[in-house]
């Protein structure tokens, strides 16, 4: 039983995949006003020539804000993950 | 022997020292030109921890212990972070909103005006985001690299 359920959440899961070019067009942004502010002020306001990067640390700088600090917390995790389990709380060994 | 004695092959060793300084200046490189060419903190930093990697794989554990430090990772990772927030926050103790870029267009340091269209690149431009591009490429090469690090050593505590 468990495992007919299973094996139909899959199927679903995958024909939803398989349906989602069919409802969707791609290369078509519902919005696109944004993409053209930036290209057309990007160089002026920000003054880099690359405007990904001007996107990602200037207009959208708070967003690599949220990034960084989930570099950090994966660090720590991984950090907390690989501690010393034995040996009492020295947890920076050598 | 064991696992912290464990080390790969001499060739493997002698080209692991000679790409390292390589891989290194590329991701610099890729660091401080993410205003102009594609690429960026992000890239970059992940570049030279690949150059990290490589010495951690191709080393044993002892011999790594000589040469690279973890502390020198946290501190640096923290330090990213720091200077990241930092750029940022002075934004807001000049006047102007959170993340503003007010070093763009002002003539000081990153400071040259860029004219509109395609043309050739100026290492001088774009205001703070080469900065946060510095400072989140050390963040990341901190990071990735003291991932790394705590696996391996994760494993040579667990065989010994």
């Amino acid at each position: 039983m468990k495992r007919i359920v299973s094996w139909l959440v899959l199927a679903i899961l995958g024909l939803a995949m398989l349906a989602i070019p069919a409802f969707l067009t791609f290369g078509v942004p519902a919005y696109s006003d944004m993409d053209l502010y930036f290209l057309n002020y990007g160089q002026l306001q920000a003054a880099a020539n690359n405007i990904v990067t001007s996107v990602v640390f200037d207009y959208r700088g708070f967003d690599t804000l949220g990034e960084s600090v989930v570099l950090f917390t994966a660090v720590i995790g991984v950090g907390l993950l690989f501690r010393k389990l034995h040996g009492g709380e020295e947890l920076e060994d050598e | 022997m064991g696992v912290k004695n464990l080390r790969m092959s001499k060739i493997v060793r002698i080209s692991a020292n000679l790409l390292y300084t390589f891989v290194i200046i590329f991701g610099l490189y890729v660091i401080l030109h993410g205003h102009l060419t594609p690429g960026g903190g992000f890239q970059g930093g992940a570049v030279v921890a690949t150059g990290v990697a490589l010495i951690l794989v191709a080393f044993s554990y002892e011999d790594i212990l000589a040469m690279l430090k973890k502390v020198t990772y946290t501190v640096q990772e923290s330090a990213g972070l720091l200077l990241f927030i930092g750029t940022a926050l002075l934004a807001m103790g000049l006047g102007v909103t959170f993340f503003y870029n007010y070093l763009a267009n002002s003539g000081l340091l990153f400071g040259m005006s860029v004219p509109f269209g395609p043309n050739s690149g100026n290492l001088d431009t774009a205001g703070v985001i080469p900065i946060m591009n510095i400072a989140v490429g050390i963040e990341v090469w901190g990071g990735l690299a003291l991932i790394v690090f705590y696996m391996l050593s994760g494993i040579a505590r667990e065989r010994v």
